[in-house]
């Protein structure tokens, strides 16, 4: 793993190919990309690989990104919203060292867009490509464990299921008690799983001009939303679909409906709330936009008041 | 005041330079060698070899120090390495009916040709912790014979001679062999990718299974028909020469579990075979092999689905420890964005819920409190 890919490889040490994977398997999964973009929404079976992360930390997203990277794209990588997060650092690393290619936490300056449980909050534009990594791709899966069962009911479009399970959500909480991987119907077709990420984020991959594919490494899918494509998060008429709302701005850039992190500053019930994506906050402060917590001074006089 | 985390980077690189201390351990004591490792360690070694699904003891021993003696940890190195490898073609079937045996058991026969060969078990010993092994004494050498030179015949073949076992469902050797390491999984599998599966699969997760059939959970009536132990050679067909060629010896642990079969409407009664074949000295695993893959033929073979072992989705799904570890340890990965939206779910819920028995408190608390709430 520490041989450098730019000098000659000595004998003894491992050689791998650009961004790891190589060619035949790239093939592979362009294949199953490509299969996935003709039928949105539809979970293509791929022969995923061993990767040197373990499964559950991002290996479909890996494999995938690895497939369509060149060494002109430009990558950024989050977890959580944050390009620092410890998984995401890592991952970027493995891209920077394997395929040397130019990484960015600008949300605008990426190509690729590699992400786990976050989209971003600007808006993506033509030509950038979302990777999300996919732990459970199967909708259905906490409805019916067997994979021979769901993939009929797809077959079937056989989704009356999930419906009763958001009904029963209603009857019993009044609530639709499903906060993340929030069910969507991708083009009147397939209902998908949009990966763990806050419903929050569901409205953002409705008809969003970037590609957006999703890599599941250890579950062996891969399946994707082409530019352009609707994307319905599934509800009822009398109880329509609605994302999160936060009752206060991120602390540090003073933004509004974002998604935001709870951060608990001491034992006595202490908290702020940020921004979770990172990039968003940073480029909203370096704009001159100040929360709370760095001294907006007429955001400071109001909460006191309250 | 809040620090925005950052660092990420450094932390990571601090933590696996003290991983690599960590692992080297007191440094006045000698690191171990590699050759040790192999030698020393043989069954560990062997374990990562069938489990990472590479025979390659030397790189096995170098996952093994790597892992600091974290098996699974092993296996994964392992499997990342081989995964990375060109892959340029298949060998033939291996022959264990000539395999130089070094263990030989079988326990449905007292005697058979070829003869019963305890080899190199832990069967029969007294597990009374030896404090010489604590000191460099070296052991006396075994004791050797002459070959008999008798063939030493399968168990299975015995029985198959005179009809009492299924046919071994001959596959048509130019039909092309299962790669589960190159095609998606997908359900019903063949019983070559059954077999694949199991013989990677977590040794501790089969034998609980097994364990379970033997509890009554999928009963099969198993007898050890056969377990051998030995070398086999490796033979591949090079096209250009026209015929096939030794391109090496592996370690092999080969189990035949003979099991008892009523008989339905399209077969007679028979005894019907469960198979286990793993890389290496592994007689636990090959054992548990065999079990769990008696227990999936249960389809097959018109028995009535009842118990976990039987369920090809579930045992096969969840038996491969490095999927397993790689996604049960991802939940330490952060969740903050996920568990938000639950904070902020349950926070709702739980207000509605304070809110609806402070009302149904003030409704039964009597006819001025009733007034107050109306108005």
């Amino acid at each position: 793993m520490n041989a450098p890919l730019t000098q000659e490889p000595t004998e003894t040490l491992a050689r791998y190919n650009f961004a790891y994977l190589d060619e035949q398997t790239k093939r592979m999964i362009r294949r199953a990309i490509l299969k996935g973009i003709a039928i949105p929404g539809y979970q293509v079976p791929f022969a995923s690989r061993e990767m040197p992360m373990p499964y559950g930390w991002g290996t479909g997203g890996v494999q995938v990104t690895a497939s369509i990277i060149g060494p002109d794209d430009v990558l950024k990588v989050i977890d959580q919203g944050a390009d620092d997060t410890t998984n995401a650092v890592s991952i970027r690393a493995f891209f920077a060292k394997t395929a040397s290619v130019e990484t960015t936490t600008v949300t605008t300056d990426a190509s690729i867009i590699q992400t786990r449980h976050r989209i971003p909050e600007t808006p993506l534009q033509e030509g950038q490509i979302l990777v999300y990594q996919v732990p459970i791709p199967e909708p259905l899966r906490f409805l019916e464990p067997r994979e021979t069962e769901t993939r009929k009911m797809h077959a079937l479009e056989e989704y009356g299921l999930m419906h009763v399970k958001l009904y029963e959500d209603i009857a019993r909480n009044g609530h639709i008690a499903t906060t993340y991987a929030y069910p969507v119907k991708v083009e009147g077709r397939y209902v998908m799983d949009p990966s763990p990420t806050p419903k929050f984020d569901n409205p953002k991959m409705h008809r969003s001009a970037a590609l957006q594919l999703f890599g599941a490494g250890r579950e062996k899918r891969i399946y994707a939303i082409p530019p352009h494509t609707d994307v319905v998060s599934l509800d009822f008429e009398d109880h329509p679909f609605e994302i999160q709302h936060f009752e206060q701005p991120c602390a540090l850039c003073g933004a509004e409906q974002v998604y935001l992190d709870e951060v608990v500053l001491d034992d006595r019930g202490g908290r702020m709330f940020v921004c979770s994506d990172t990039d968003h906050c940073e480029t909203r402060r370096a704009g001159g936009h100040r929360g709370t917590m760095l001294g907006d001074p007429f955001l400071a006089e109001e909460k006191e008041v309250s | 005041m809040y620090v925005a985390v950052k660092g990420g980077e450094a932390a990571i690189a601090n933590a696996h330079r003290l991983l690599a201390d960590r692992r080297r351990g007191d440094r006045s004591v000698p690191s171990l060698t590699l050759a040790q490792i192999a030698s020393q360690l043989s069954l560990a070694v062997d374990r990562v070899m069938a489990e990472g699904s590479l025979y390659d003891p030397e790189l096995a021993a170098l996952a093994v120090k790597q892992a600091r003696g974290d098996l699974i940890e092993a296996v994964f190195l392992l499997r990342a390495y081989r995964t990375t490898l060109p892959r340029f073609g298949h060998s033939d079937p291996v022959d264990t009916g000539r395999m130089l045996v070094e263990r030989r058991v079988s326990a449905v026969y007292k005697d058979l040709p070829g003869g019963q060969l305890l080899g190199p078990t832990f069967d029969y010993t007294h597990r009374l912790l030896d404090p010489e092994l604590a000191s460099d004494g070296d052991p006396d050498t075994p004791q050797t014979a002459t070959d008999s030179g008798e063939k030493i015949t399968r168990v299975s073949d015995i029985l198959g001679d005179e009809g009492l076992i299924e046919e071994d469902s001959l596959t048509d050797a130019s039909a092309p062999v299962a790669d589960i390491t190159r095609t998606p999984t997908e359900y019903p599998m063949g019983r070559d990718a059954r077999l694949q599966t199991l013989a990677r699969g977590d040794e501790g997760f089969l034998l609980a299974l097994a364990y379970s059939t033997q509890r009554g959970y999928a009963r099969s009536h198993p007898f050890v028909g056969e377990i051998r132990i030995g070398d086999v050679d490796v033979e591949m067909m090079i096209p250009e020469l026209g015929f096939s060629v030794v391109v090496g010896r592996i370690k092999l642990t080969e189990c035949q579990m003979v099991n008892q079969f009523k008989g339905s409407a399209k077969a007679p009664p028979q005894f019907t075979r469960g198979y286990g074949l793993v890389f290496g000295q592994s007689e636990r695993k090959a054992m548990a092999m065999s079990l769990c893959d008696r227990a999936l033929r249960a389809g097959e073979l018109g028995e009535d689905l009842t118990a976990p072992a039987q369920d090809e989705e579930f045992v096969l799904s969840h038996c491969d420890n490095v999927q397993a570890t790689g996604f049960v340890e991802h939940l330490k990965l952060p969740h903050y964005v996920d568990f938000q939206a639950e904070l902020d779910l349950v926070r709702r819920m739980r207000a509605e819920h304070a809110a609806k028995t402070a009302a149904d408190q003030t409704d039964s608390a009597g006819g001025g409190a009733n007034k107050e709430a109306a108005e």
